[in-house]
């Protein structure tokens, strides 16, 4: 066998050093050991450590390339599932290039934020003192503690204009925090879809926040209370006609007929919890301290009415 | 192919399967059984992921076993263990990104399962790696079987779903099958695993318990003074 001879040849290549030497003579020496003299226990420790971390950096360090690609693309996936762009042939990373396009923007103001949006992590920054803020508690309705000044969304464009509008909101359930993505369209007030890419609800109950049919239910809803007469109080949002976010949902099934409905989602039938967190982050990341300054600017370029 | 499957690898290959089944007679990997079961795909994934863990740390803790030290010995095989596990974690985000994201901490747990520890404590710790490593596997299997036929269970009854296939018709949907919302939450587990441990002792009754105490029919206090 050539291998053989090979690893004979590095062998007696090694043999050379005197380190090396050494080195197997020591080795020899340990294993003659007995077992439970303390030379041998430290030396087999150090070396089963040694041997163990070099498998686990190896297969770490690897991995890392397809592991990290792995991210960014289901996470393009999310971001086209969301905007109904996604079909079962869709090609992920030519439609996403074609038809998305990243921003940042500053919650504050509502003004688009300088930057590389592409290279802008959101739950990271959330994470980072200096670009983040405390959120405090009474306003804290979706239970997230801090927020990054800077969010990113994402515009679905067609043929140069922007067809919707993909943010990102988050807040805490019943046993997990849900990230996910709501689409809305160009008059910043309508909803397209909605889609949780990182939960661990219930699996059958709360889980049932990625069921297909129930995220259909959001199709058309609307989020801000619609009102009569803009008072000035409430700045912006009420300027164009539009109130404080009213979406939620209810328990059991909305009645078409009834007024209101289109401010109402079907709860998840026994999840009261994951239901509530659901309608608070849903309120919370549309509210003031989301993006209703943002959406509220949106409304006056594009000159929607709501 | 003949002299691999000698009686003593053909015992430690299928023993565990019924006769000396990890979960329902040793009542070992209880915890990870009860968490990953709500659906036949997770528990697929990760009957696979202990099997493999079981065999590899098996071989290579019996590997070394004349050379452990037996004051640090746990720490040698948890160590195996741990590696192997971390390892299996990042092949799954490598290669199965959408199971691992629900499996996600119960991978980590392989570490703490009963099964592989106590493989390596009272198998491969006594026997050379190649009947070491049949042995994981079998056990691995052993563990898989109870972990499917719990997953079938809870999956059928909890969504009406199989493998995310519809098999029965839900209410929800205008179907006849209202889902029992219990099977899809961990204490299910432990009704199917009570239940099949019943079935098993019944058909093979050499795996009863001996009866350790029995409730006396005379009260104490009439038999006084003879103790």
């Amino acid at each position: 066998m050539p291998k053989c001879e090979k690893l004979k040849q590095v062998s007696e290549k090694l043999e050379q050093y005197p380190q090396y030497r050494t080195f197997k003579a020591y080795c020899q020496k340990v294993l003659g050991l007995g077992n439970d003299s303390l030379e041998k226990t430290i030396a087999i420790a150090v070396a089963l450590c040694l041997v163990c971390a070099v498998f686990v950096s190896f297969s770490a360090v690897a991995l890392k390339p397809l592991q990290v690609s792995n991210k960014a693309l289901d996470m393009k996936k999310n971001i086209l599932d969301v905007a109904g762009l996604l079909k079962a042939d869709t090609d992920i990373e030519k439609a996403f290039s074609e038809k998305i396009e990243s921003k940042l923007v500053n919650l504050e103001t509502g003004e688009y934020a300088e930057g590389d949006a592409n290279a802008y992590d959101q739950r990271k920054a959330a994470k980072d003192p200096a670009q983040s803020i405390a959120i405090t508690k009474e306003k804290d309705i979706a239970h997230i503690r801090l927020k990054a000044k800077v969010a990113k969304v994402y515009l679905v464009k067609e043929g140069g204009e922007t067809k919707s509008i993909i943010l990102p909101i988050s807040g805490y359930g019943l046993w997990s925090t849900l990230y996910g993505f709501l689409s809305v369209e160009a008059d910043g007030q309508t909803v397209q879809s909605i889609n949780f890419y990182d939960q661990a609800e219930t699996p059958g109950l709360g889980g049932e926040v990625v069921n297909p049919n129930w995220r259909a239910l959001w199709k058309g809803k609307k989020i801000y209370a619609e009102t009569e007469q803009a008072s000035s109080e409430k700045g912006l949002i009420a300027e164009a006609g539009i109130g404080e976010p009213a979406l939620s949902l209810i328990k059991g099934t909305v009645d078409n007929t009834k007024a209101g409905s289109q401010y109402q989602v079907d709860g998840l039938a026994g999840a009261t919890l994951t239901s509530t967190g659901v309608t608070n982050l849903v309120r919370y990341w549309t509210s003031k301290e989301g993006f209703a300054p943002y959406l509220a600017k949106v409304r006056t370029v594009t000159g929607a009415k709501s | 192919m003949n002299e691999l499957l000698n009686d003593e690898t053909k015992k430690v290959l299928v023993e565990p399967l019924v006769e000396n089944n990890p979960i329902t007679l040793q009542v070992l990997g209880i915890c990870s059984a009860l968490a990953v079961t709500s659906q036949m795909s997770t528990s697929l994934i990760m009957a696979l992921a202990l099997t493999m863990v079981t065999a590899f740390s098996s071989a290579a803790i019996a590997a070394i076993r004349n050379h452990i030290p037996s004051s640090i010995r746990i720490i040698v095989q948890m160590t195996i263990i741990a590696s192997l596990v971390i390892v299996v974690d990042q092949l799954l985000k490598a290669f199965a990104y959408d199971i691992s994201k629900q499996l996600s901490v119960f991978v980590g747990l392989i570490i703490t399962n009963c099964i592989v520890m106590g493989r390596a404590e009272a198998y491969a710790m006594k026997n050379p790696p190649l009947e070491s490593f049949i042995d994981g596997i079998g056990n691995g299997l052993g563990y898989s079987v109870i972990l499917i036929v719990v997953a079938f269970f809870r999956e059928v009854f909890g969504s009406g779903k199989l493998l995310g296939f519809e098999v029965f018709h839900l209410t929800k949907d205008g179907g006849w099958y209202d889902p029992n919302g219990l099977m899809l939450l961990p204490p299910s587990a432990f009704f199917i695993i009570g239940l099949l441990i019943w079935v098993v002792r019944e058909w093979k009754p050499k795996q009863r318990e001996a009866i350790e105490f029995k409730i006396m029919s005379i009260s104490h206090g009439e038999q006084g003074g003879h103790h």
